[in-house]
């Protein structure tokens, strides 16, 4: 919380927020190359949409507060899942780290002025409006909203009135998107890094996003064709998908989780990255295991892309078939492990402080270690037939994608808040956000673990009176948890005008994005940096001369 | 509306590799020229491409598979000749491709846009062999969801759904490119594009081997199952 001087924080050049580069007025923003301005123009976007989804969900949750119909009907209730996981994923979580806090921090942590292509990377946003855009009509148009679930399974998504095609349609552009990001960032890592960074010397948050494009790059492509397959076979009635035809629905899955289980390390690798970040910098220790940390990334990129079969053990495989998705699922589980032990070996003797991303961090940690080891639940090819399309699968996945990718999300904003706005969040309220945030993610779901270990199905709109006092702690929870995520919200918002100025490097921390001013410059450093030693090196820490870790 | 889409990124994908060329770009004057940057990023781009066709070369595969006699069947009504005779004129386009980008790597513009222009008369010729080809099935009653086409056995169908798709994306990618050298040519003609500035025509090459490779493949993969 101190705001320590740096010499050479005098800043000659005004920020990136007062120098637009020549443009004026909202051109400024969104016709800007810079890319700080673009991740915050995705932020704004995606801020809004999560607000939408969240909203949807906590829909959802009053419905099922009691058993029977409340005040939406079965075939709404279809809808409303849908949108609220076609917002969550596609617009929301799986662009959301990479596109805001990578494309800000990207070049920030690697010392150069932008990432190598600005001008795609202002051409990505565009599309992911474009994508968005097109989401959001399927509101509105003929057929209203798809009710098929966010995979949008055949054979029911090529029957289905609803409007599937425009929804696939628009999933498909904001897969473009996501390449272009992915493409972006590693030609970035490649290309631009600073003078002495190698990548053993890069921050573990650039390892993060750098197994992330990788996905994005070599997964995307499949769901693309493959969501084009089925606005053919909507349109043109190819058959690849429908028995009648020759086809086999089950190949429509196949190559969904072809891509679809990959970007769930998408979503969650970014994040792993944060807190890789946010241990060292408040526990003032080197990371433990750099390289293992590192490498386990990429281990989990590349196993990760094995797994997929592990969505269908109940959908029609062979036995080899299954074993085989198990045993590669239980394999991703060790460099996830990796990962874990060492940020508690990071933590070890250090001098930990408190701070609010370290409060996030370590909810990070505990909520992933219960989305992680209920995953286990489900590899296991026994105990999978019996959770399987339970609430259990839906409590797992948020635990994973909202317990670790959301909560890391959360983590980053609060740790780079000062450094992207130049001003301090207000602890205290950041403080009982968090805590709300966390108290009610455990009751909501926590309770659909329970619930579907019990056989609550998922995607139901009523359930049998058994159920009821578990729905309503989730729906309970869900009543906490709303108003914790609206005050995180509204504080970085207000701060981000109100709060106290932050300096340059509020934190100590040791990551290049700290040695400029905060908010940076234009073209980030005044003086482009040279890179002497690893990321973590707290040796001249002032505070710890007396007791180095 | 995915040939928009694809279009609307292969456009941004050339530009930024000329930075140079939008002075109002904020970072564009002060962004360096990075060759290897940019060719970096051409080819990663090429590999989505690879992994979009790359998926329907498996779906190809599972059910060739499950429908071996079905697929040697439907495979007997395409066109050899028209087939063979496309890959003579792809692989030739493919040849004045390289051509052109030699000539202007050697500063000469003007033979540079003449060989361009014929790679284009070639994917012309490419698509109108490919339209009489298609018409054909089309009079026989071989479209998708046509009655003559559900009658078939299912192997069958599949065949043509698989037909039509693969060949048509490709065909979208032939026109891809031709609107990639209709985007380039005025460039090499002002001089933007020249001898000591070739990345952008260099990209296009590549992605023109591209569209010429994955033919490579589909040509037997339809036309010489028989």
């Amino acid at each position: 919380m101190l705001a320590v001087d740096t010499p050479g924080s005098v800043r000659p050049s005004p920020s990136f927020l007062q120098d637009a580069g020549g443009r004026s007025g909202i051109g400024a923003w969104i016709f800007s190359t810079d890319h700080k301005r673009i991740g915050l123009m995705y932020a704004a976007a995606m801020f809004t949409f999560f607000i939408v989804g969240m909203c949807l969900g906590l829909t959802m949750r009053l419905e099922l507060m009691f058993p029977g119909e409340q005040f939406i009907s079965a075939a709404a209730y279809n809808r409303i899942f849908t949108l609220h996981g076609v917002i969550m994923v596609f617009l929301f979580i799986v662009p959301g780290i990479p596109a805001v806090l990578g494309n800000f921090m990207l070049p920030l942590q690697l010392g150069a002025e932008d990432v190598s292509f600005p001008r795609l990377n202002l051409a990505s946003w565009w599309i992911y409006m474009i994508g968005a855009a097109m989401a959001l009509a399927s509101l509105v148009v003929a057929g209203g909203v798809p009710d098929t679930g966010w995979t949008f399974y055949a054979p029911y998504s090529v029957r289905t009135d609803s409007s599937v095609s425009l929804a696939v349609m628009a999933a498909f552009v904001l897969g473009f998107s996501s390449i272009l990001t992915g493409l972006n960032f590693i030609t970035t890592i490649h290309r631009m890094r600073a003078k002495g960074m190698t990548f053993f010397r890069m921050p573990l948050f650039c390892w993060g996003l750098y197994a992330t494009a990788w996905i994005q790059v070599i997964a995307t492509p499949v769901v693309g064709i493959t969501l084009v397959l089925l606005m053919l076979e909507r349109t043109l009635g190819i058959g690849f998908f429908d028995p009648g035809k020759g086809g086999d629905p089950i190949l429509y899955q196949h190559l969904f989780w072809i891509y679809s289980h990959p970007v769930v390390y998408v979503m969650i690798l970014p994040a792993m990255g944060i807190i890789s970040e946010i241990l060292p910098a408040f526990a003032r220790r080197t990371i433990f295991g750099y390289k293992a940390i590192a490498m386990s990334s990429m281990a989990i990129a590349a196993v990760g892309y094995l797994v997929w079969g592990h969505h269908m053990f109940t959908a029609g495989m062979s036995d080899t078939a299954r074993w085989v998705f198990s045993l590669l699922t239980f394999l991703v589980a060790i460099p996830t492990g990796i990962k874990v032990f060492n940020w508690l070996a990071t933590l070890y003797k250090g001098s930990i402080e408190l701070s609010v991303p370290m409060l996030y961090a370590f909810a990070f940690i505990f909520l992933f270690s219960i989305g992680g080891l209920t995953g286990m639940v489900n590899g296991a090819l026994s105990t999978d037939i019996h959770v399987h399309d339970t609430a259990y699968v839906v409590g797992h996945f948020h635990y994973t994608m909202f317990g670790g990718a959301g909560i890391g999300f959360f983590a980053g904003l609060h740790y780079w808040f000062p450094k992207i706005t130049g001003r301090m969040y207000n602890d205290r309220r950041a403080k009982i956000a968090l805590g709300l945030i966390f108290v009610g993610f455990n009751l909501l779901y926590f309770s659909m673990l329970i619930m579907g270990i019990l056989g609550m199905p998922r995607r139901y709109a009523d359930y049998l009176p058994e159920f009821q006092p578990f729905h309503m702690a989730s729906t309970i929870g869900a009543l906490i948890l709303v108003p914790g995520l609206l005050l995180m919200l509204w504080n970085l918002l207000h701060s981000a005008r109100t709060g106290a100025p932050a300096g340059p490097n509020p934190w100590r921390a040791t990551t290049l994005e700290w040695q400029t001013a905060s908010p940076p410059p234009l073209l980030n450093f005044e003086v482009a940096p040279e890179v002497t030693t690893g990321p973590y090196d707290f040796t001249h820490d002032p505070l710890l001369q007396e007791n180095p870790a | 509306m995915s040939v928009a889409n694809a279009a609307g990124m292969t456009l941004p994908a050339g530009s930024a590799v000329d930075p140079a060329a939008d002075p109002a770009a904020a970072h564009g004057a002060a962004h360096h020229q990075d060759y290897e940057g940019d060719k970096t990023g051409m080819w990663l781009f090429l590999f989505t491409e690879f992994a979009l066709f790359a998926a329907l070369f498996v779906i190809y595969g599972v059910y060739r598979i499950i429908y071996t006699p079905e697929f040697h069947h439907a495979a007997a009504n395409l066109n050899v000749a028209a087939g063979v005779t496309n890959t003579v004129i792809l692989l030739t386009s493919s040849l004045t491709m390289v051509l052109a980008v030699n000539a202007l790597q050697r500063g000469e513009n003007r033979r540079s846009m003449a060989l361009l222009w014929a790679t284009m008369a070639l994917a012309l010729a490419f698509m109108v062999i490919k339209y009489f080809e298609w018409g054909a099935k089309f009079e026989h009653g071989l479209y998708p969801g046509s009655e003559h086409l559900l009658a078939m056995d299912g192997g069958e169908i599949v065949f043509f759904g698989l037909y039509f798709v693969m060949t048509g994306l490709h065909g979208i990618h032939v026109l891809l490119g031709v609107g990639a050298m209709l985007f380039l040519l005025p460039r090499i003609k002002s001089g933007r594009q020249s001898a000591t500035n070739y990345t952008l025509t260099e990209n296009v090459g590549l992605y023109w081997h591209l569209v010429d490779v994955i033919w490579i493949f589909l040509l037997p993969l339809f036309y010489l199952t028989n």
